[in-house]
Formats: structure tokens, sequence, C-alpha cells
């Protein structure tokens, strides 16, 4: 196993860590912080391949996992932003229970 | 040179005499409100006009016997013209004074007789309208014209019986008289289509091509057609079938005497001297025509019409039934006369006729203007002596129709038997008409008792009532007592004279009643030469001819004869009770009864022709209703059907389909919107599982 | 062998705090949890040569958005619930839907080049920042000036949702932040 296949692996098994707690969890937070474990996952995947891929002295991968974590910082504070409304309007943060735009 | 265009003149301008009663007749028509003086007065000054130009026709005739023409070119078939005109001999002549004659005197009548009924003006329009017509058909040149002419007369006919059509009887009558006429009118026509085959032309005369003249009579003669006839003597005869409906001979006679319901006027202008001597004048016409056998069948037709006629005339109870029937009787001497002695012989018979009928047929209605519309001589009597100068007049008429001595009749009906008497085919015509003149004396011998003679027996007050009262009671009433007709109500009730205006054409006829025979005496023939064109002579010799007093002696006996037994049943015991039997009656029941039934003619035409027609028009109603109604029925039933069936196509399967459609896609629509709910974390698995399945399916395909 | 200790050990603590994260049944805990994870991470980015990265995410996983979920976390108390069973059929489902996504994923990558690839990686590149200053600069100025505005907008986004309302009767929550603003 090449070591860009390792840190593939370990990025994929976070990825699917981080999406088994997006499914599973109530509470709207914790689908957040999965959902930035699979952000992250996706980062070490662009960092493993500026590594190990053809041509590193472009940092290409670093660059754009720079502006990823930037991204995902303004989505987390928007994020819970909203979470802080909903959760003041509908006196509760579960998901299951905010279902009100169905059809 | 003169006289000569002025004889020129009336001819050329003949067509006045029937044009200018038929305007008066149109202004009268055309009269917005009643207005009785100018009516009368226009037909009545009409009549009075187309008299004087008959009478200068008349001398124009006189003055030149010959045959005048004169012929206009009416309308073009193709490149032919088809001709109609008019024509002046002393035929004509003779006809049109006593037309205009008659007629004149029967309108002032008619002033006087219809002056309390509602509808005045309309009687005069159509008399006007009658006379015209009339005069039309004497004055015709063409077969075609007096066709046309004979139908107006037919029609006038038609209107004139069924002047008072409220009652049903008279709307019946009217009716029965145009049909009985148009079966003899249609065999009239068939032979006119078949004469202009044969000749083609209708003009009687024009420059040696009319059908009557030498060069279509040769041709006629010389083809053979059915049962070895020669084509004119098939012409002819068919002639004779319009003659036989026209002037009531046997078969078609049955509509004469229900011709009486119209009012008396009528009843003498037409029904007597006018419409029916029409078919008698067409044969006389169409003479050159009437081969031997022709003129047999016509004389055969005429003497048993007459001994029909009369014997029926014994048991009637109407006094207008009684002349109706005498009428009928006297044709069938005209045509006797026609048949076996010729043109002369014949008319002479038709003039005297026309004034006496004419005149008696006045008097009736005089009679029964003054008993207040009563018709049933059983309910009359001793008249004579309220009615002096009614009674006077009738006398002279009634002893003309017998054929008194030296009355007019007697010299035309003389005429008529010497001729029969030497007819060379059969005798029997002969007897027939000897009996026929027995029997003509008897029955008026018998009228005469019951009306002017004897005890009155006019019931007082309700006249039409009682008369219907009584008549039901007994058994042997055949006649009804007819009911009183609209607006002929007088306000007096006993018995009374007519007024002048009603009497003085009585006193007229009557005097011609009497005088008018001696025109025609053989002593001095001057009718029957005038016909022939040349002149005559008073000659006393004319007496002299072989059987001919003997003959005149035989006919006077056979006339007291038939006075003495009318004297013997009727005059020596006076009828007492308007429900006491008639004297023949006691004598022999069942022919009485028979004769007063008419024979039954009726009834067998009732059973068998008009039985005929009832079922024919059943038939084809079936058909229309049935056959034809049930085609169109069916057409209907299967376009409703089709209608129906796309209605239903429509509703159910378009609309229903569609609604099913829509209804589906919302069903659809409904079950999609159910993927939505609601919750993100169902959202992000199913991302997921799309993920790995579309994973899966790339990286299947790259496997190997 | 390609794979040094310290990666291995650095992958489990950043996967055992994943764990932690997602399973745990305080919040609190599973936000520490998940900034251990966060941290594991950066330790990786440093283990394979990206300085400014790790050193990115500690600054700003670890250092701001950790510790905005735990202030979110403890804003949002009083309706805390409890962690469902963990063998409910949603818990099934999402867990048997990751294994299948794990699946695919692993089986990709061992399918690919890369698993097949050559041994040996070349050495880190030397001395970055200077590197990657000029290319941000030069390179992706543009990204960098749009992140800047992006960062903007969303701070003001965020502290417009998330201002508190004044409780007063019944008013529209979105009427009542714009008058809040205004005021």
């Amino acid at each position: 196993m090449t070591p860009l296949a390792g840190c593939l692996l370990v990025s994929a098994l976070l990825f699917s860590i981080g999406l088994a707690g997006a499914l599973t969890r109530r509470n709207a937070i914790l689908v957040l912080a999965g959902i930035e474990l699979m952000l992250n996952a996706a980062n070490l995947n662009f960092i493993a391949f500026w590594r190990f891929g053809p041509n590193p002295e472009a940092f290409t991968g670093v660059m754009f996992v720079i502006f990823s974590i930037a991204v995902a910082a303004a989505e987390a504070a928007v994020g819970l932003a909203l979470i802080l409304a909903i959760y003041r309007h509908a006196r509760t943060s579960d998901v299951s229970e905010i279902a009100e735009m169905r059809g | 040179m003169t006289a000569g265009s002025s004889q020129n003149w009336i001819v050329q301008n003949l067509w006045l005499i029937p044009a200018i009663p038929m305007v008066a007749a149109g202004l009268v028509a055309l009269m917005k409100r009643a207005n009785r003086g100018l009516a009368a007065t226009l037909a009545i000054g009409s009549m009075a006009v187309s008299l004087l130009l008959s009478l200068r026709a008349f001398a124009a005739a006189l003055a030149n016997p010959m045959l005048q023409v004169r012929n206009v070119d009416w309308m073009q078939f193709g490149d032919q013209w088809v001709q109609l005109g008019w024509l002046l001999d002393p035929l004509a002549a003779v006809m049109l004074v006593m037309v205009t004659f008659v007629g004149l005197l029967i309108f002032i009548y008619s002033v006087g007789y219809m002056a309390h009924d509602d509808n005045f003006t309309r009687f005069f329009c159509f008399l006007s309208l009658f006379a015209g017509a009339m005069l039309g058909v004497v004055i015709a040149n063409s077969l075609l014209l007096l066709f046309m002419c004979w139908e107006v007369v037919g029609l006038t006919s038609y209107l004139l019986i069924g002047f008072w059509f409220q009652r049903p009887a008279a709307a019946a009558a009217a009716k029965k008289a145009f049909i009985t006429t148009r079966v003899g009118d249609l065999g009239l026509l068939i032979g006119m289509v078949w004469l202009y085959s044969q000749a083609g032309t209708l003009l009687f005369y024009g420059n040696g091509n009319g059908c009557l003249e030498q060069r279509a009579l040769a041709a006629m003669a010389a083809h053979a057609t059915v049962a070895g006839m020669a084509v004119s003597t098939a012409i002819g005869l068919l002639i004779f079938c319009g003659a036989v409906g026209k002037s009531g001979q046997v078969p078609l006679h049955v509509w004469l005497p229900d011709a009486m319901e119209g009012p008396t006027p009528v009843s003498a202008l037409i029904h007597a001297a006018t419409m029916v001597a029409a078919g008698v004048y067409l044969v006389a016409r169409v003479y050159p025509l009437m081969s031997g056998s022709a003129l047999e069948v016509v004389a055969w037709v005429g003497a048993v019409t007459a001994i029909f006629a009369a014997c029926i005339a014994v048991a009637q109870n109407d006094i207008k039934r009684i002349l109706a029937y005498s009428t009928v009787s006297q044709l069938g001497y005209m045509m006797l006369g026609l048949g076996v002695g010729g043109v002369a012989v014949g008319m002479f018979h038709l003039i005297t006729h026309a004034f006496f009928k004419a005149l008696l047929f006045l008097g009736a209605g005089s009679v029964i203007h003054g008993c207040t519309e009563e018709q049933d001589i059983r309910n009359m009597g001793g008249l004579r002596k309220f009615m002096p100068v009614t009674f006077a007049a009738y006398t002279c008429g009634m002893l003309a129709l017998c054929g008194f001595p030296l009355f007019a009749g007697f010299w035309s009906k003389d005429a008529i038997l010497h001729s029969a008497h030497g007819w060379g085919i059969s005798r029997g015509p002969f007897y027939l008409g000897a009996i026929g003149a027995l029997l003509t004396a008897f029955y008026m011998t018998r009228q005469m008792y019951y009306v002017f003679f004897g005890q009155k027996r006019t019931p007082a007050a309700t006249v039409g009532a009682a008369a219907v009262a009584v008549h039901g009671a007994t058994e042997h009433a055949v006649e009804p007592a007819v009911s009183p007709r609209p607006g002929e109500v007088c306000a007096v009730e006993e018995p009374h004279e007519s007024p002048v205006v009603m009497t003085i054409p009585l006193a007229i006829l009557a005097v011609f009643a009497v005088l008018l025979g001696f025109v025609g005496t053989p002593a001095w023939p001057w009718f029957q030469n005038f016909l022939g064109g040349h002149g005559v002579t008073f000659d006393w010799s004319g007496f002299g001819e072989p059987g001919l007093m003997s003959l005149m002696l035989t006919s006077s006996l056979i006339v007291m004869l038939g006075l003495l037994l009318g004297w013997f049943f009727y005059g020596r015991r006076p009828i007492v009770h308007p429900t006491d039997e008639d004297a023949l009656e006691e004598l022999a029941p069942p022919v009485f009864s028979a004769l007063a039934h008419r024979l039954y003619v009726d009834e067998l035409y009732s059973v068998t022709v008009i039985a005929l027609a009832r079922f024919g028009a059943a038939f084809a109603s079936w058909l229309d209703r049935w056959i034809f109604g049930g085609a169109v029925r069916l057409v209907a039933w299967a376009v409703t059907g089709v209608s129906w069936l796309d209605a239903g196509v429509d509703r159910f399967v378009v609309n229903g389909g569609f609604d099913e459609g829509c209804r589906e896609l919302s069903r659809g629509g409904r079950l999609l919107s159910r993927l939505q709910n609601g919750r993100v974390q169902t959202y992000l698995s199913v991302i997921a599982a799309a993920l790995v399945v579309l994973g899966v399916w790339l990286l299947w395909g790259h496997r190997g | 062998m390609g794979m040094t200790v310290s990666f291995l050990i650095l992958a489990i603590v950043t996967l055992a705090g994943g764990v932690a994260a997602m399973t745990l049944r305080r919040l609190v805990h599973c936000a520490l949890a998940l900034a251990v994870s966060f941290a594991g991470l950066a330790g990786l980015y440093l283990n394979l040569g990206a300085d400014f990265a790790g050193l990115a995410q500690l600054l700003v996983y670890v250092g701001a958005i950790a510790i905005l979920i735990v202030f979110a976390i403890l804003l949002t108390r009083s309706a805390e619930t409890e962690l469902q069973k963990v063998f409910s059929p949603a818990g099934v489902m999402g867990a048997l839907l990751a294994i299948g996504v794990f699946g695919v994923l692993a089986w990709a990558v061992l399918a690919s080049s890369a698993a097949r690839g050559a041994a040996a990686a070349g050495p880190a590149p030397s001395s970055p920042m200077r590197e990657i200053g000029f290319i941000l600069m030069q390179r992706y100025v543009l990204p960098l000036e749009v992140i800047a505005l992006m960062l903007t907008a969303a701070m003001i986004g965020a502290v417009i949702l998330a201002v508190r309302e004044k409780p007063l009767s019944a008013a529209s929550p979105r009427s009542e932040s714009s008058r809040e603003l205004r005021a």
C-alpha cells in the first residue's frame, strides 16, 4: 500500500464517519459537525494528492485547502447562526422535528 | 259599306260580350265596402250592355248568315302559335240573345229575391262572372277557349250552389256538382287532346285549317281506331262525355237535383236555362265531328234520360226538385233531338225550354218567397188566391213544358218527336219520348194541384220546424223540408204575392213561353232555316208533310191524357192535410217509394265509385303514414342514434379519458410530493445512496 | 512501507476523535472530541509537509470553529435531546449507508493506480511559505479577494441571523429583526 493509498483510505474512513454522524444524530449542531468532518476528509485528500502528486511545487493542493478552510469557517458561522435562529423560533434543535418544508 | 263595316265591327268586337260582365264581376269583387246598389247596377248594367251587343250581333247574323270568324294569336309553342278566336253564326247569335235576355231578367229578379241576404254583393259578383263565362262558351271558336270558359262556368256553378255554404247540405251539393261534372270533363279533356293531336289545331274554323272543316274531318274520318270506330266518332263521343256531365244525362245526372240547394235565381239561370244547356250547345257546335254512330249513342242516352228523370219526378215533394228532374228530362229530349233530327231540332227545344223553365223556376222562387221559405208542396195549397200573378205565369210555363198545343213547348217537342218517329234506326226513342211526355204532363199537373189548388195547408209562424216534425212522423218522407235559408226571412207570415221587381220578369217570360214557339212552326220554320243559313217563307203547306198532322194530333192527345190523369188522381179530391198520403202512393206503394228514393242511383254510386275512392284514399294515407313516413322516421331514428353515440363517446371517452388522465397526473404528483418530507437527513441519505449506486456502477464498468 | 508510525498514530487519533464526536451522548463531549479530531488532522497535514495548511487548520478549525460549536451548544442547551438508541432504524440505516459509501470509496482507491503506484514518494518541498505568499498574491489574488468578500458577507449574515430579538407581542421574527437592526 502506497502512502497515497493509505492517506486516501484514512480520508475515506473519516468521510464515512462524518456521514454516519450526519445521518444519524438528531441534534442540528452535530449534523453540522458531521458535515465539517466530511469537509475535512476532502481537505486531507487534497493534501495527499498534492504531496504525492506530479507537481508539488505549484502548491495547488495547499491553496485549495486554504480556501476550503476559509469557506468552511464562513459556512460554520452562518450555519450555527441559523441553528440559533431556528432554536429560538422552534424551541428545539432537533432536526427530525423541523419538517415544515415538506410536500 | 257602312252596314258591312258595322257588321264587321261587331264581329271584330264580339269578345266584348263576355268581357263586359267579367269586368263587372271583377269590379264588384274589389269593392271595399259592400255597396248593394252599386253591385246590382254593375251586374245588371253589364248584362244589359251585353244584351244590346248580342242583339247587334243577331242583326248581323240575320243579315249575313254565313259563318264569320276572327282568330288571334295567343301564345307560342316553339315556332307554333296557339290561336284563340270567336265566331258568329246563326247558332251562336241565337244563343247569345237567349243567354243575355234570360240572364238579364233573372238578374233583375234576384234584386228582389236576395234583398234580405247579407251576401248580396258576392251573389252578384258570382252571377256576373258566370254570365261572362257562359257567353265565352257560346262565342268560342277554339275548343281550348271553350274548355276554359266551360271550366269557369263549372266553378261559378260550384260557388253559387254552395252560396249558403254554412249549410252542410249546400256545401256537399256544391262538391257533388263539381266532382260529377269533373268526371264528364275528363272525357272532354281526353277528346280535346286527341283532337289536337289529330288535327293539329283546336280552332273550329280558320281558313280551311280548322278542326271542324273539311280537310281535318276527312282525315279523321278515314282513320279507324278502337272497335272499328272512326277517329272522329271516338273524339265526338269523348266530347259528348263532357256534355253528359254538364247537361245531366243519365249516368251523371245525380248532381242536378242536389244543386237545388242554391238560391232559386241560381237554379233558374244556371240549372235550367243556360249552364246545363251548354252541354247541348257543345254537341251542336261539334256536330260536324259526330258521325251516325255517335249520334246514335247521343239519341239513346237522351231518350233514356228523358224517361228516367220523368219517372222520378212523379214522386218528388220538393217544388224545386220536381223542376230539377223535369230539367234533366227535358235535357234528355234535347239530346234526343240532336241525335235524331240535327242541330236545329235540338236547339229549338233548348231555346224554348230556357224561357219556360226559367219562368217555372222564378215562379217557384216566388212561391217559396211568398210562403216564407217553405219548399215542400205538401205544405202549400190554394195559393192561386194569394198569388194570382205568379199563378198565371206559372200556368203558362207549365202548359209550355207539357207541350200543350200552341204553347212554345208544343212546337219544339213536337219537332223532336217527329224526327224520332222518322228515325231510321229504331222507334225506341220515339216511344220513350212519348211516354215521357205523358209523364211530364202528369207530374206537372200533380204539382199544380198540390201548390195552387185545394185548401191552404201552410202552417203559421215557425214553418220549418213544424214541417220537420210533421215529416219526421211519416214513413214516406224522403225529401225532408228544407230549413229556412239564412237571410231569407220575410216579416209577413201569410202567403203573399211577391214584389213587383220579381213579378215583372215572370210576366215577360210568360209572354215568351206562349209566343216563342211560333218561330219554329212547320208553316213558318224560321228558326230551323235561320240556323241552316237559308231564307224562309210562310207556307201553310208545311203542315202537309206526311205524318206530321197525325203526329201533332197524337202528341196533343198524349198531353191531354196526362193532364186528365193528373186531375183524376189529384184534382178530384182536394188534398187536406200535409200528412195525407199521395194518391199514387195509395195505389202502388213500392213503386212510389222507389221513385221517391230517386231509384237509388245515389246509393249505388255511394257503394261503388265512392267506396272505391275512399279505399284508394285510405290506402294512400296508409302508404304515406307507414311506408314513406316510416322511412323518414327510420332516418330520424338513425340520426338520433348516431348523435346519441357521439354524445356518449364525447362524454365518456373523450371527457372521461381526459378527466382520468388529469386525475392520474394529480395522484402521481401527490405521490411524488411525499418524497419531500421536509427532513434534511432523508435528503442526505438519498444522496449518499445515489453516490453508492453511481460509484458501484462506474467501478463495475472499469473492472478488468 | 511508506506509512510511518507518526502517520499511523495521527490517523488513529483523528479517526478516534471523529468516532467519538459522532457517538458520544453529551454534546459538549462531542464538541471537544471534534476539536481533538481537528487537531489530529492538523498533525496529518504537518506530517505530509503542508505547513501552512496544518497551521491554518489549527487556527481556524480548532481555534474558531470548534469554539463556535461549543458556543452554539451552550446557547441551545435547554432543548438538549437524548441521544437516540444506536440501533434505531434511522441509525442502522445511516450506518449502513456510511459503510456502503466507505466500501465504494475504498474500492475506488484500491482499484486505482494510486494503490499500484511507486512506493516511494518525493521529498517534501522546502520553504513553502514564501512560495505560498507569492502564489497567493499573484496567481490566486482574485480568489483571495473573493474569499475576503465572502467572509465579510458571512459575518454580516451570521450577525443578522443570530441577533437576539426583543420579546414583543405577536410580531413576525423577520420584521422584528429588521426593526432591531434599524434601531
